[in-house]
């Protein structure tokens, strides 16, 4: 009874308080960051009697828009499916954030309580089957709503997806085999070890190749630009055309869902999670010597905003690449996976391998 | 040119993209980062002359017209303020819209024999060419208002009728601040 109970606080504070809240926020943040980049200023009209807060009432405006607006239904459309699809989508994206360790332990009460909705054993493994079961909401929302250049963009997303499913799965393996864990928990406690005593063994410093190659099929799981190829407003559209109101309204909340998700697993598995330099479960163990010691509650605000902080990095990151570079063509996207994403994954593997033993 | 010339085969920097990338992440963030500072500045009062952005903020905010935009028309008048206009018809036959209406009557005094009884312009057809200007003998029709929120919500909204036109002043803070207007 009590497990059930702390697991849905824990639900209601890490997937609504802290995914749905800076998903909203990052509408905002997408418009404000395209603008400042661009010489522009940005959305700044919405206002509540007269205050503006930069622009930040557009999220309320938005939400209101999305949620009155006519929801319609194409003819021809499999009601049912056309229903579901939006919501599977965004169920896929909420679902992987189970694994994801958002601190270490908390002790209330005496009673320790970790920080992570679900330490599973086989984490890794767990967030990538529920994202690529993500692509089952595109492709029944593009097939069902009975549109052509909506299945164009399904099959697209589909062919996409699995393709860069491949060489994600692939890319992380020298992280698991430097940290031999496949647990989330386990990798980001083994990312606390320090190298020669002062440097932090983070993922990005002994894995730096599987980062970027993490990094590029991650943007790319996420369906944004340079690997929009299944929208391609442009040209095709995309996947959800037929979409209206409130179900477009779950695409487009699930593709910043997406964006977070990909962020927050890049910090868990190559900058440290919840680590802070130097930071144990008692205080901060300083390289000359020094203690400096904390309380536990102290310690998990710490690292929990020390893990909001990476993925706020990370986030500000994709951003930066999503308003900078073009779209690939399809044939670029296949082949960028294909023939250099996925070899080079193979060869990082190798080279882990027998960096590994030599270190021995 | 030759169009092979144009589009060279990609390089091998070209193909690996990571260079290209980076190149390209410089060059937004070099705005990001500069306009972010800009506007952190202004927002704590310092530097406020230099900006974050080249955005005008446009209903409260106006981006300064040149004297040769063509704006919505206005007859001039002469110094006792009876209109310039002698409807010579000039501008409603050089008007390629046909959206001017001119309906001539006489005038009592020797040296001027005509004048407009009504001069209607129907904005609606007009396609801001500025013919009628050109056309224009006796300097009486101009475009140089600054009035460039034209809209209505029916067809004869869009009409305006000789005390409208004469009734226009051309609006000088509207305009770029070196230029002198002729009045």
């Amino acid at each position: 009874m009590e497990i059930i109970v702390t697991t849905l606080i824990k639900i209601l504070f890490f997937v609504f308080g802290f995914v749905f809240s800076l998903a909203a926020l990052l509408t905002w943040v997408e418009r404000k960051q395209s603008a400042v980049m661009q010489d522009r200023i940005g959305a700044n009209r919405a206002a509540i009697l007269g205050f503006r807060a930069l622009g930040l009432f557009h999220i309320i405006a938005d939400s209101v828009k999305m949620f009155v607006k006519e929801d319609f239904t194409p003819s021809g459309a499999k009601r049912f499916i056309f229903s579901i699809a939006p919501g599977l989508s965004l169920f896929f994206a909420l679902l992987a954030f189970v694994a994801i360790p958002f601190g270490d332990t908390l002790i209330v009460n005496g009673k320790p309580i970790s920080l992570q909705i679900a330490d599973l054993d086989v984490g890794i493994l767990y967030v990538f089957a529920v994202m690529s079961m993500g692509v089952y909401g595109v492709v029944l929302g593009a097939w069902a709503s009975n549109n052509n250049y909506g299945m164009l963009g399904g099959l697209r997303a589909s062919a996409q997806m699995i393709s860069y499913e491949v060489a994600i799965g692939v890319s992380i393996i020298g992280v698991l085999m430097v940290f031999e864990t496949v647990s989330l928990s386990g990798i980001v406690k083994a990312q606390g070890q320090l190298i020669g005593g002062w440097l932090p063994k983070w993922g990005i410093l002994v894995q730096p190749i599987g980062f970027l190659l993490f990094l590029t099929t991650g943007i790319a799981e996420t369906k944004r630009i340079p690997f929009d190829a299944p929208e391609g407003e442009s040209e095709i559209v995309g996947y959800f055309i037929e979409y209206s109101s409130m179900r477009f309204g779950m695409y487009f909340l699930t593709d910043f869902i997406e964006t977070i998700l990909i962020a927050a697993i890049t910090v868990t598995l190559f900058l440290g999670g919840w680590q802070v330099p130097y930071l144990m479960a008692d205080g901060f163990h300083f390289p000359w010597g020094s203690l400096w010691q904390l309380s536990n509650i102290t310690v998990s605000i710490l690292q929990v905003a020390a893990f909001t902080f990476k993925v706020a990095i990370m986030i500000f990151i994709m951003m930066n690449i999503r308003w900078t570079l073009p779209r690939f063509r399809y044939d670029q996207v296949m082949s960028l996976g294909w023939k250099i994403l996925l070899p080079i994954s193979l060869a990082n593997i190798f080279i882990t391998g027998v960096l590994i033993i030599l270190m021995r | 040119m030759n169009v092979h010339d144009k589009y060279k085969p990609l390089t091998f920097w070209d193909r690996i993209f990571l260079p290209r990338v980076l190149q390209g992440l410089w060059l937004t963030n070099a705005h990001f980062f500069r306009n972010m500072w800009a506007h952190t500045l202004r927002a704590f009062g310092l530097k406020t002359d230099w900006k974050g952005s080249i955005t005008y903020q446009y209903p409260e905010e106006r981006r300064p017209f040149f004297p040769r935009l063509r704006t919505m028309h206005r007859l001039t008048k002469r110094e006792d303020g009876t209109p310039r206009c002698v409807a010579c018809m000039m501008c409603e036959t050089a008007c390629p819209a046909k959206c001017i209406y001119i309906v001539a009557t006489e005038r009592p005094e020797k040296q001027i024999e005509k004048v407009p009884a009504t001069f209607d312009i129907d904005l609606g057809k007009c396609v801001f060419c500025g013919y009628c200007v050109e056309a224009c003998p006796e300097d009486a029709i101009r475009m140089d208002t600054g009035i460039i929120e034209i809209s209505s919500y029916t067809r004869n909204g869009m009409m305006l009728n000789k005390d409208m036109l004469l009734s226009f002043t051309p609006k000088k803070e509207y305009y770029v601040k070196e230029t002198s207007l002729v009045e």
